[in-house]
């Protein structure tokens, strides 16, 4: 059982945290700080989260009462959580009110949920440091305020009910929103309590459940957004409609760099319903009634860019930078450094080397980039999608020169995160043409735009050598990892001794006891914007490991299966899933031919986001080189789940996500240019593509790992290492090219 | 200006020909549940049903649908067989981010309404033109076959 579970002790540092205290109107709130729990090792510098200051005056102070309260309680009995995180997929709206009613012994059909406002000194997540939704945090970092808070609330009910029938507080119980008294057989709910409980102190004591205890958390709970999602009511960013509001679409200089030098404003004028031809440095708007006349405005236009200096790049030529970056190891940070890998091999060993590649790839969130600016000389508001209000309530004010707490951000459903709401170039880009328009006006991006300026996942270049013995067994482990470093932009301070740890995340905490590990860094910035993607460094450098773990096994001779297991002594939550994956996919059984195809069983292990992983990827392989994924088995530890179907869910959705990107994704230049621009040249996996997949799920009472992203760094991996099995041909550049893998 | 059925009700707006129905449903008639996605008819995120047919509205121009009767997922629960599907999708939980959703929902009835037990291939055959960025693909095959499974006159209102 998990120290969480025992009775908190009163601390006084603790009771700080959480105030009580009556609403406007009657009724109870409670107010709280995620900051509650201890942050992990992992992302302990915060990121540079509120460019500008964010809203609250109340930064130093516990959080106040007087405005952004966490949770209200009204006289009805309803509760309503203020929700610091967005909802992008992954189930927070349903996983964080569990938390809440699993303490405050409310039905989870009573809790409803409000967007909160941005406010760091609020909202700020303890793992990332800032009012952020991402790499995989919700849960770990709510896990326990979110409860506690919900007890607190809990218990001074409670008190009020004790106080009213003038019986000790011991003697009642709270279940479904009532206070009993069995004794006498008296009850209250919830909402005849709140005002009394309101003039009540905070418990000195707050004595969390035992998980045996649990009555929602860990059982399947249905998502509390799915009715609005299948009946068109959700409302995302790009649904927004204002009154007297105008839509504009977008073109950026299709150079990085470039700039704008001239728009046939007559010809976008002449278009019926366009208002406004609107620009800035480096970037177009046409302003119109509706997406379509603004869209024909805009091929109207023809706007003619000078590109810059990147006008000559390719992908040859910034893949040739990275390389020379990666084989010089100038200026290479060490992020870990075991043993002494020098040492050459022994009598009868050999050394392996490989060097791995990994393609700029695009978010592709179904829902295009999009921001409503309703810009006023007292204020602005953003409509928007966003994983980063704070970040854009930042950069709204500073372009605009309004104090921050003038900008307000209206946060809406994503429809898709993986990283691409990060990011705040959409919106700071709607703001600066918003300065020129008079009234609320919606940017919408096409998807063209959408794919030909989103913020990459960077290119990575990675060497890698090892030294095995003459039995195979490795001796030591060089992994020199080449690539921008999105930390350094996003989070300067997080950045120590020149290593990302980002960048190396996967690649530094490689799991398998090898004696003389070292793992470097070499920071290099191709003149690509890049950012975070889903499964940061994990996806990039599990798929790295895992693969040349799996050459490592194949020059061994060895099984796959075996030759990590027995690197994983030291790691028993990783053996079990390992172990539970090969059992569940039969790896010791051969599968079954199919006439006409090659096929191959591949493997990969992780640990990442507080979470074990194991995948069994099994596919098939056409004379034409085409790779087809029959079946995924999927096996994990993440700690003490909170709703199990969840996290089914967000691995099945990750697998499709890794796999996807992993056979058919990259984004390529020439010219300067992105040569991808839609769904017909950046492809998606579709139904008649995917794979079945199985995920088990193993039991666990340790505190929660993420869910949102392991999925996706563990498929590419499993995919190449079965590809391997099946063809004999090693994946060391994704993605896999068919045509390299035509029968000979 | 063509005129048509919008979820029952005339309608004619004061529009280009040539105009997709896509933005006339969003943009002037304010139905946001139909969805933009690519606008070169690639993911079927602006799936609507035109004469019962499952469209691509990004791609089809309100001259093509005069006269005719559009139905949007705003008015799909008035479907029988749409209100099954919305059923299923929320008995097993198919949605995440939930913004190709929509147009899953749209294309599904249609399917369902041609072929009241597809197979696996007929669900890849209707189902391929939607993408789901999400994954959801193992979920929205189950709950087809879960609608498929369920006779409409048994299917309670909710």
């Amino acid at each position: 059982m998990s120290a969480r579970n025992q009775p908190m002790p009163p601390s006084p540092s603790r009771r700080n945290f959480l105030r009580v205290g009556a609403a406007a109107g009657g009724g109870l709130l409670v107010g709280f700080s995620l900051a509650g729990c201890k942050p992990e090792k992992r992302n302990e510098t915060p990121p540079e989260a509120a460019v500008g200051k964010a809203a609250s005056k109340a930064a130093e102070e516990a959080p106040g009462l007087e405005h952004g309260a966490f949770i209200r309680i009204d006289r009805t009995g309803a509760v309503t959580l203020i929700m610091h995180k967005v909802e992008m997929g992954q189930g927070t709206f349903t996983s964080m009110p569990m938390l809440l009613a699993e303490e405050l012994e409310v039905d989870l059909s009573k809790v409803k949920l409000e967007q909160a406002p941005a406010d760091n000194s609020l909202y700020s997540d303890p793992l990332l440091g800032g009012q952020v939704t991402g790499g995989s945090t919700s849960v770990r970092a709510a896990w326990e305020p979110l409860r506690q808070a919900g007890a607190a609330a809990r218990l001074v009910l409670v008190d009020a009910a004790a106080q009213a029938w003038n019986v000790k507080a011991g003697e009642c119980t709270a279940k479904n929103g009532v206070v009993t008294h069995a004794a006498s057989g008296r009850s209250m709910h919830y909402g005849e309590l709140v005002d009394a409980a309101s003039k009540l102190p905070v418990p000195k004591v707050i004595v969390l459940k035992k998980a045996s205890d649990f009555t929602l958390i860990g059982k399947k709970h249905a998502r509390l957004d799915s009715p609005e999602k299948v009946n068109g009511q959700a409302k995302f960013g790009i649904d927004v409609r204002l009154p007297n509001m105008l839509v504009a679409t977008v073109a950026a200089s299709p150079v990085p760099g470039g700039m704008l030098q001239s728009a046939d404003e007559t010809k976008a004028m002449a278009v019926k319903g366009v208002r406004q031809v609107l620009k800035i440095d480096n970037a177009v708007a046409v302003v119109a009634e509706h997406m379509w006349a603004a869209k024909q405005g805009l091929a109207a236009l023809e706007p003619v860019w000078s590109d810059g200096q990147h006008a000559a790049m390719t992908t040859a030529t910034i893949v040739a930078d990275m390389k020379n970056a990666a084989e010089s190891g100038k200026g290479a940070a060490v992020a870990r450094n075991d043993g002494d890998v020098s040492k050459p091999a022994p009598q009868g060993g050999r050394v392996i080397e490989a060097v791995y590649e990994m393609p700029f790839l695009a978010h592709a969130t179904m829902e295009p980039m999009n921001c409503t600016v309703d810009l006023r000389a007292d204020g602005c508001d953003l409509y928007v999608g966003t994983q980063v209000p704070t970040f854009a309530q930042g950069a709204a004010a500073k372009l605009t020169g309004l104090p921050p707490e003038k900008v307000r951000v209206h946060n809406h459903y994503l429809g898709g995160g993986f990283g691409r709401r990060l990011e705040v170039d959409f919106i700071a880009q709607a703001v600066a043409f918003a300065k020129q328009v008079k009234q609320p006006v919606k940017f919408v991006w096409t998807r063209e735009e959408d794919v030909q300026h989103d913020m990459y996942r960077p290119y990575y270049y990675d060497r890698l050598s090892a030294t095995l013995d003459d039995k195979g067994k490795p001796l030591s482990w060089s992994h020199r990892v080449t690539g921008s470093s999105i930390m350094a932009r996003f989070a300067p301070p997080a950045v120590k001794d020149g290593v990302d740890p980002d960048a190396v995340e996967g690649a530094k905490d490689m799991p398998y006891a090898i004696p003389n590990v070292r793992v470097e860094y070499v920071r290099h910035e191709p003149p690509v914007p890049t950012a975070f993607w889903r499964g940061v460094g994990p996806t990039h450098n599990i798929f790295v490991v895992e693969s040349f773990i799996d050459e490592l096994a194949a020059a061994s001779k060895q099984d796959p299966l075996t030759f990590r297991r027995d690197l994983l002594d030291k790691s028993p939550r990783m053996r079990a899933v390992l172990n539970l994956a090969a059992e569940k996919a039969s790896w010791d059984k051969p599968l079954q031919p199919i006439p006409g195809r090659r096929v191959g069983r591949g493997l990969s292990t992780q640990f990442a986001f507080g979470s074990y992983m194991a995948q069994v990827a099994e596919v098939s392989v056409g004379d034409d080189g085409e790779v087809r994924v029959h079946r995924v088995v999927c096996a994990v530890d993440c700690g003490q789940v909170v709703n199990p179907d969840t996290v089914v869910a967000q691995i099945e959705s990750g697998v499709i996500f890794g796999l996807t990107a992993a056979l058919w994704n990259e984004i390529t230049f020439d010219k300067g240019r992105v040569q991808q621009s839609n769904f017909h040249d950046y492809r998606m996996m579709r139904m008649n593509e995917a794979p079945r997949i199985e995920v088990h799920i193993a039991q666990s009472s340790d505190a929660p790992g993420g869910i949102g992203e392991p999925g996706t760094a563990a498929a590419a991996p499993a995919l190449a290492n079965a590809v391997y099995a099946a063809t004999g041909q090693r994946q060391r550049k994704l993605p896999i090219v068919a045509a390299q893998l035509k029968k000979a | 200006m063509p005129a048509f059925t919008l979820n029952g009700n005339s309608t004619t707006l004061d529009l280009p020909d040539d105009m997709p129905l896509l933005w006339a449903i969003r943009d002037v008639a304010g139905l946001t549940g139909t969805k933009f996605g690519c606008g070169i008819a690639q993911c079927g995120a602006c799936t609507v049903h035109v004469d019962g047919a499952p469209v691509r509205s990004c791609v089809t121009p309100l001259s093509a649908v005069a006269g005719k009767k559009v139905v949007t997922i705003e008015a799909i629960e008035q479907d029988p067989v749409g209100q099954r599907v919305q059923a299923a999708w929320r008995e097993i939980d198919v949605v995440q981010c939930g913004y190709c959703q929509s147009g899953q929902v749209m294309s599904a009835t249609a399917l369902l309404h041609d072929k009241p037990n597809p197979s696996d291939a007929d669900i890849d055959t209707a189902m391929a033109g939607n993408i789901c960025r999400c994954g959801t693909y193992s979920r929205i095959r189950a709950a087809i076959k879960i609608a498929a499974a369920k006779p409409t006159s048994q299917e309670p209102r909710s």
